[in-house]
């Protein structure tokens, strides 16, 4: 059990390490960038007609002067009493934006998640045990025909389709226009396109990497033993079982993908989602904001790995029985 | 006594890309012919590499699926056909493999020993067969990876004689065991033989056969260069094949040299 | 029986030929593609013109076919000069160890920690967008899984017994580099170079599309599929279908190659 929690401990602590790392990138590249804070923020208008005094002291309120380290330090000391700053373009405290855009996103990611892990191992262990015969070809073929398609063309496909030639799907927007409280059916409804999109590209990726797997477990000893012994339910017995492991690791290292691909997807159905306000605090020079989604994204990211690497101690018995011994 | 396996002019192939484009045959297993009888241990006796193991693969139809194989394998007096040793294995076909990677490393060996059946019969069945070797019932509650090198392979022979087998096929299954622990697995195989089972014994080791076994099958490059019975090479009388004669005197006990004759002791 | 491997150099050299091809016409048309001609626009395909025409009497074939050029150009760069950092400092995380080795792999975990798209969008924000800022970003974020295959196998290899032995026997280490490191690692490195490829040329593309990328007035297929946005719903579907479509294709045939490549490359594998 000791031994249990030292480990956790130290994942945990290099996440944390992760996490400073991440953050400090995020902001010297927004730093590096030649966006003018002062002018995204406060337009080049309204600039015009400011006098030089205006000017300065915006200047030090928005930090111009001060060096990007000092800048850094504070905006850390902040945010790790939870102040995040406020979005330039939604004026508001970007924990908020970022706490009601990921509420909508969530649905969209652990629906998507859950799908595209599902899928994807299915396929995997149908295209692995398989080999060589159609089914696994016809996996294969789909896996890299889905890995070559853009997410956004998918995306733009699937609406045209349905959205625009059969008409039996909303374009976009995760809640009609002017509803105040959408039903559970209406949210479904305008989720389904972006989840099958993302769903469709992340399974992709995962049946592929579940086949190699199975093909692997399928070559091994203990198969042939188990063979060799008249044993039914081979896949079921001993294949899925010792998939599980990478399976395990596939699916919560799926988790930025996922997101990563709501990114683009979101843009396209104009779903107002976490993926959709990180296009929009990029294109509008919105910084606190596009630091805040990006830290709570990589967040997500060694979440999931972390949980994988918690999860590996609970299903491995090496692991489990080693640590009890021990 | 009529044979209870017999394999004739088996010959194993395989086609392996080389570097580039070139393709390079391989023929591991070229007409081998041998012939087991109920109650008889036969060791197999060939080098590393020529091609053992896949004689018992054949035997069970688990060589890989790019593998070639030719010649008559005959079960109790009947061609041994894939859908035959199929109903077979585990019941009167057993396997004994060479060591603990043959064990599912994420499955307790209770379980794994009962074959998915969890009556109270077949338990009962495994847990006799366990202490038959010397295996307490807590063994079954371990992995794999919990288990000595000597303790493992009693298990893979307990869960291969689990059934009533009427053939036992061991490849190789002392390697790691230090002599005394190689002698108890060994004296488990005259066992079986006693109890009526034909015992196919494959190694690399021709000292370890000469002291289980009742004939010797030479191998070499993956052909049967000589059927000889144990007693015989064990006094090195009646050789007649210079490979074998090569054998016997390359063994420690007899001069160690495996050059040409220079006069017997 | 058929020889898989003779197949395979075949496809290879066909699909090479094939890429090179629209490199070439792309860029020739680039041109074309920018015309406008207002006399007739917005003609679904055609025999005359086969993908047909947008609202601004541009050809979409040459427009579709200046895009892939310049994906394929840019695709190309960007997976060289990241296969190239990951050779860089997966080389130097296993010959060095140490902390050398924990910084290069907590810089790994660091740069797999952020999804790409978001990443590429920071970098290119600090390059100033446009086409060096889609490439920085591009070639920045995905060296990490070679590298780290990259450090696998030179760890593997100097772990080996000859290795040390040759060492021992008075070998430099430069030579023994050169000699076996590089000879062993180059199909692997190849391979990873090829399959860098199709990723490369959908992030850039996604990036492009999201507005970060490369600018509008280029005939990049990013800029198409995004402009096509705005007349999918009055049924132009000719505008993103081909672009689109022929995008896939581009980069399936990259996916394949390195397929291939690494079937050809393989030192001897069973015949399947």
């Amino acid at each position: 059990m000791r031994h249990r929690l030292q480990f956790t401990a130290k994942k945990l602590i290099r996440m944390a390490l992760l996490l400073l790392g991440v953050s400090l990138t995020a902001f010297l590249l927004m730093d590096a960038s030649p966006l003018d804070p002062l002018q995204t923020n406060v337009g080049q208008t309204a600039l015009g007609s400011m006098s030089s005094e205006q000017i300065a002291r915006l200047e030090e309120y928005w930090g111009a002067n001060t060096p990007a380290a000092e800048r850094y330090l504070g905006w850390l000391g902040s945010a790790l009493r939870g102040d995040l700053g406020v979005s330039l373009l939604y004026r508001r405290p970007v924990p908020e934006v970022i706490g009601q855009r990921l509420a909508n996103s969530l649905w969209l990611l652990v629906l998507a998640w859950a799908l595209s892990g599902a899928a994807g191992l299915a396929l995997g262990v149908l295209a692995g045990a398989s080999r060589g015969r159609w089914p696994d070809r016809l996996v294969r073929g789909w896996c890299l025909l889905i890995s070559s398609t853009p997410a956004f063309w998918l995306a733009l496909l699937l609406l045209m389709v349905f959205a625009v030639w059969l008409k039996v799907l909303p374009v976009g927007l995760s809640v009609p226009i002017g509803a105040a409280a959408p039903t559970l059916a209406q949210r479904l409804r305008h989720a389904l396109l972006p989840v099958l999109t993302l769903s469709i590209t992340g399974a992709a990726n995962i049946a592929l990497h579940t086949r190699e797997k199975v093909v692997d477990v399928l070559d091994s000893d203990y198969i042939l033993f188990a063979r060799a012994r008249g044993e039914k339910h081979i896949l079921r017995r001993h294949v899925l079982r010792n998939v599980a492991l990478p399976a395990i690791t596939l699916q919560f290292g799926s988790i930025g993908e996922i997101v990563g691909g709501s990114v683009v997807v979101e843009q396209v159905f104009s779903y107002p989602g976490l993926g959709q306000a990180a296009v929009a605090a990029g294109l509008g020079g919105d910084m606190p904001l596009l630091l805040g989604i990006t830290v709570i994204t990589a967040a997500l990211v060694f979440g999931g790995n972390l949980v994988a690497d918690l999860l590996y101690g609970v299903v491995d018995p090496r692991i489990r029985r080693g640590a009890a011994r021990g | 006594m009529k044979p209870i396996l017999t394999v004739e002019n088996l010959s194993v192939s395989f086609t392996r890309y080389g570097r580039g484009l070139s393709r390079v045959e391989l023929n591991p297993i070229r007409r081998l012919s041998l012939a087991v009888e109920p109650g008889q241990v036969a060791a197999v006796v060939g080098a590393s590499g020529s091609g053992k193991s896949l004689l018992a693969h054949a035997i069970f139809y688990l060589l890989p699926r790019n593998a070639r194989v030719s010649g008559t394998l005959l079960y109790d007096g009947v061609p041994l056909t894939r859908p035959l040793a199929e109903s077979l294995r585990g019941r009167e076909l057993a396997l004994i493999p060479q060591g603990v990677t043959y064990l599912d490393p994420m499955m307790k060996v209770g379980p794994q020993l009962c074959r998915g059946q969890r009556d109270q019969a077949s338990r009962l069945r495994c847990r006799q067969a366990l202490g038959r070797y010397g295996l307490g019932p807590e063994v079954e509650e371990l992995y794999p990876f919990q288990l000595s090198g000597g303790m493992a392979r009693r298990v893979l022979i307990a869960s291969a004689v689990a059934g009533e087998p009427r053939l036992v096929v061991a490849d190789e299954p002392t390697p790691g065991l230090d002599l005394r622990a190689a002698g108890r697995v060994l004296g488990h195989f005259r066992e079986l033989a006693g109890q009526g089972a034909g015992v196919l014994f494959i190694t690399h080791d021709l000292n370890l056969a000469l002291t289980v076994a009742d004939k010797i099958v030479v191998l070499q490059n993956g052909q049967t260069v000589d059927e000889v019975p144990a007693c015989a090479l064990q006094k090195g009388e009646g050789l007649t094949h210079p490979y074998t004669r090569a054998l016997w005197r390359a063994m420690p006990q007899n001069a160690f040299d495996p050059g040409e004759e220079v006069g017997g002791p | 029986m058929k020889n898989r491997r003779k197949n395979a150099l075949i496809l290879l050299f066909f699909a090479c030929l094939l890429l090179l091809a629209i490199t070439l016409a792309g860029g020739a048309l680039s041109e074309t593609a920018s015309e406008t001609n207002f006399a007739h626009k917005n003609l679904s395909p055609c025999p005359a013109y086969p993908f047909g025409i947008d609202w601004m009497g541009r050809d979409m074939l040459a427009r579709t076919l200046a895009g892939l050029s310049l994906s394929i150009r840019v695709g190309g760069l960007t997976a060289c000069v990241s296969a190239a950092i990951a050779l860089a400092l997966g080389t130097a995380c296993a010959l060095s160890g140490g902390w050398v080795d924990d910084l290069i792999s907590w810089l790994i975990d660091l740069v797999m920690g952020v999804p790409h798209i978001l990443l590429i969008i920071l970098i290119s924000l600090a390059c100033g967008q446009g086409f060096w800022g889609v490439t920085a970003g591009v070639a920045l974020t995905h060296w990490p899984s070679l590298a780290r295959l990259v450090r696998g196998e030179v760890i593997q290899l100097c772990a080996a017994p000859w290795f040390r032995m040759s060492r021992r026997l008075g070998v430099s280490r430069g030579q023994l580099l050169r000699d076996h490191l590089l000879p062993h690692l180059l199909p692997q490195f190849l391979t990873g170079l090829i399959l860098q490829f199709p990723h490369a040329i959908l992030h850039e593309a996604s990036v492009t599309f999201l507005g970060f990328g490369l600018p509008p007035e280029k005939p990049a297929i990013g800029v198409i599929l995004e402009e096509s946005m705005a007349y999918l719903t009055t049924g132009r579907w000719w505008l993103a279908l081909f672009p689109g479509l022929t995008l896939v294709a581009v980069v399936a045939l990259f996916a394949l190659m390195g397929e291939r490549l690494r079937l050809l490359l393989a030192p001897a594998s069973a015949q399947d």
